[in-house]
């Protein structure tokens, strides 16, 4: 089941928890994967620890022209992207009232306009294969809302709506285009967060404890494998129960 | 046949899967030859790749049988 030999992925943000544990578990399934970041020595120790069929991809999301770079370098050194996985994302978190056009700027920039610009990239050579997986990861936040997040909120609610259309575009190309949304899990984003923030928001998960990031990419390999055909501009929520939707 | 012509209905065969000789310059890519509206953007992509030049929506827009084509791509590159 689930059996990515042949495929080449490329996962962006692979450098941060969630995105390594993605890039992990493609490889595991057999894929090559392209590993995105912007840590480069973060980078090479993944690839080197995962060792053969691994690419690393250093890019700047932020650069507009670099994000294209990315797009055809990937397709190329990798013979063409079967599976792309959108992980990449920052927050720059703040009440509403006194959030900077920079930070609402910034975190839109990273975490939906690189999707887009991206995805365009990748998604023609998929159509012409006739095939292709993209796989969005979103958050619970995108659905549920998140006070001091009205940025990162919006950027993954975006995204939700870019796949679906998509979705809808490509679906007779054999193209399907999902997104993940993590609710609480063990990574650098949420070690930001206090003990009192921790507590609260455990009391508020059914399985009272935070996900990881291995459980977040077990959807991710559904969502790539060929099994997963009939499935598209869904949105899979791996949360403990904290949303039901 | 022009040069032009050749290489716009190769194009036509290879990406819808139709037969050559349906690939007539009177033919409409929707009417007559089976492509949906996505299969008209990637023709679209594919003549701008293979003739390199760039062609607007609104041009676009106004290609819609095989003869349109060719004659549209004759005049960028007079």
């Amino acid at each position: 089941m689930f059996d990515l030999t042949g495929r080449k992925a490329l996962v962006t943000g692979a450098s941060g928890g969630i995105g390594e544990a993605i890039a992990r578990i493609l490889h595991a399934q057999g894929a090559t994967v392209g590993l995105h970041g912007t840590r480069q020595e973060k980078l090479e120790t993944l690839a080197n620890e995962l060792g053969e069929r691994t690419m690393i991809f250093p890019a700047n999301l932020s650069d507009r022209d670099a994000v294209k770079a990315l797009g055809e370098k990937a397709e190329k050194d990798l013979e063409g992207v079967d599976i792309l996985v959108n992980n990449a994302g920052i927050t720059k978190d703040g009440l509403f009232v006194r959030m900077s056009d920079a930070d609402w700027d910034s975190v839109l920039e990273v975490n939906l306009t690189s999707v887009f610009r991206l995805t365009r990239e990748l998604t023609h050579p998929m159509m012409r294969r006739r095939y292709g997986r993209i796989i969005n990861i979103t958050s619970v936040v995108g659905v549920t809302g998140n006070p001091g997040q009205a940025n990162y909120c919006a950027s993954k609610a975006g995204m939700i709506g870019f796949s679906k259309s998509l979705a809808q575009e490509i679906a007779t190309r054999n193209v399907t285009v999902n997104c993940v949304a993590p609710g609480f899990i063990e990574s650098a984003m949420t070690d930001k967060l206090n003990d009192k923030q921790k507590d609260a928001i455990l009391s508020a998960i059914p399985s009272r404890r935070m996900g990881t990031g291995a459980e977040v990419a077990s959807a991710v390999a559904y969502l790539a494998s060929s099994e997963a055909a009939y499935v598209t501009g869904q949105t899979i929520h791996v949360n403990g129960g904290m949303a039901m939707i | 046949m022009s040069d032009i012509a050749d290489r716009v209905k190769k194009i036509v065969v290879e990406h819808l899967g139709v037969e050559a000789d349906k690939v007539t310059e009177g033919a409409s890519f929707i009417d007559d030859l089976g492509a949906d509206s996505l299969d008209t953007v990637e023709l679209v992509m594919a003549f701008e790749e293979e003739f390199s030049v760039e062609i607007p929506d609104d041009a676009a827009d106004t290609i819609l049988t095989v003869g349109d084509a060719i004659k549209y791509i004759e005049k960028q590159q007079a």
